[in-house]
């Protein structure tokens, strides 16, 4: 949306730690950034699987800043999973399985990390017959809609290389 | 219709039996020793011998191919490669200027080229509905919305392997269990390899995608160039943690002209893929017609047989 005085106006959705002064940590780069808080939506009982909380904010800002809005928010660790329709982290769900621990988990982590558009937001873990066995991790990425696909490349690259199976999402964007 | 039947398992000897209530007369039917034939059939002695026998006929093969019939129906066992005996037996009664119907996915898959030029050549016809997905009309449904105009097909076309993931979601048991019981209960054949291992669903994608190729004047594809994964190493620990996220996972079929792929994914748990035990999805997207979902009965000799019968519906007496 823009107005003659070149404002626009934006939603962001946002997944917060359940701690005390998250959420006002969070709206900070968005003053910083030039931009003026409308509304905070913050639903307390709704929760995301990996317990976080969602929060939906519509801000106002110059035209061309609310890039570094999103930016900011992003450098202070703070999950931007949608951006007005952009969603960075809906959707993209990948499931591993295998020798998960035996290959250095956090290592496989890091690797995925490694590309510079992906991010890590939720990782859980089950090896239901001890570490040394087959065990599965359900991984929650971001990566901008328009990088998804090369993320997933990624994923099913590092994957290969370390004999584990890659689970991928019907549609990457979807 | 004149039939001449190709195999008397589950999906031949069902048309055999059915064909009378479509109209339509058996010739004669051959299993993989011999061949029975009659001016009509009686179809009821001749599967009564296979009973108690285990044949139906001593005659050659060679005589049933060459008998007065307008329709050939190949429903022998699903071979790669080569194809054969299917391939074969399709192109003698095409050679013989008649139609061709197929239950057998490995002419389609593996020899599409081969035997669409010996279509070229014959009087008779070919159609392989019963390949895809059962009962579900799949090619039928492509072939009425042009294939040209399709994008892309996907969908759930193993029983065998729905049901096995169905289980493992909602009862949290393993694999091997799980594919036991379903051999127990008929689901699962003795050696259910090629449904587990994504074989069976990659076939039935490639002969999509070869009808989505030739609308748009692209080489037949065969199962070589399917990118094929399976279920067998999926752990159910890695089901739960899906079905944790509201998501479940499932054997999906992705075949679009410029390829196939087959693989275990992740999807919404109540969504519109997610059928559950051996139901089979078709999902057909278009250009025009937007997003289009058939489900129903992918396997089973009645309901298989029924898509041959539809197949023989549809063409002329030679």
């Amino acid at each position: 949306m823009s107005r003659p005085d070149g404002v626009t106006t934006h939603t962001l959705r946002l997944e917060l730690v359940d701690e005390p002064g998250e959420l006002a940590a969070a709206l900070d780069p968005i003053a910083e950034n030039g931009g003026n808080l409308l509304s905070v939506f913050h639903e307390r009982g709704s929760r995301t699987p990996g317990g976080r909380i969602p929060v939906e904010v519509a801000v106002d800002c110059p035209a061309g800043k609310f890039d570094d809005i999103v930016d900011g928010l992003r450098d202070r660790g703070v999950t931007v999973v949608a951006a007005d329709e952009e969603f960075y982290g809906e959707a993209f769900r990948v499931l591993l399985t295998g020798h998960l621990v035996d290959t250095d988990l956090s290592g496989t982590l890091r690797e995925i990390e490694n590309e510079s558009s992906v991010s890590v937001e939720e990782l859980s873990l089950t090896a239901p017959d001890g570490v040394e066995a087959i065990s599965s991790a359900y991984l929650r990425l971001g990566a901008r809609s328009g990088e998804r696909g090369a993320a997933l490349d990624r994923v099913r690259d590092i994957a290969d290389e370390k004999g584990l199976t890659v689970v991928e999402p019907l549609e990457v964007g979807e | 219709m004149r039939l001449a039947v190709m195999g008397v398992g589950a999906v031949g000897s069902a048309v055999a039996k059915l064909a009378g209530q479509y109209g339509h007369e058996v010739v004669g039917i051959a299993d993989s020793t011999g061949a029975t034939l009659g001016d009509p059939l009686d179809v009821e002695e001749a599967l009564a011998r296979k009973q108690e026998e285990g044949v139906v006929g001593e005659s050659p093969h060679e005589e049933l191919l060459a008998a007065d019939y307008d329709v050939l129906v190949e429903a022998t066992t699903t071979t790669l490669g080569d194809a054969e005996p299917g391939f074969s037996n399709a192109v003698a009664a095409l050679s013989r200027d008649r139609h061709v119907v197929l239950a057998n996915k490995g002419p389609v898959a593996e020899r599409y080229a081969d035997l669409t030029a010996a279509v070229e050549e014959s009087a008779g016809e070919l159609r392989f509905e019963a390949t895809v997905g059962g009962a579900i009309p799949a090619v039928r449904t492509v072939e009425d919305l042009g294939p040209g105009r399709v994008d892309r097909v996907r969908g759930v076309l193993n029983g065998t392997a729905n049901f096995v993931l169905t289980r493992m979601a909602a009862e949290g048991l393993g694999y091997d269990h799980v594919l036991a019981e379903a051999q127990e209960l008929g689901v699962a054949e003795a050696d259910p390899s090629f449904d587990v291992d994504g074989t069976d669903a990659a076939l039935k994608g490639v002969i999509v995608a070869n009808v989505l190729r030739e609308a748009r004047g692209e080489d037949a594809l065969s199962l070589s160039d399917a990118e094929v994964n399976g279920i067998e190493d999926l752990p159910t620990s890695a089901l739960s943690l899906a079905g944790e996220d509201g998501r479940t996972v499932r054997l999906i079929v992705d075949a679009s002209p410029s390829g196939v792929r087959v693989g275990p994914r992740l999807v919404p748990e109540n969504g519109t893929l997610a059928v559950t035990g051996t139901q089979n999805i078709v999902q057909i997207e278009t250009g025009h017609a937007g997003r289009l979902n058939l489900s129903g009965r992918g396997a089973g000799g009645a309901e298989t047989a029924s898509a041959v019968l539809a197949d023989v519906g549809r063409l002329d007496p030679c």
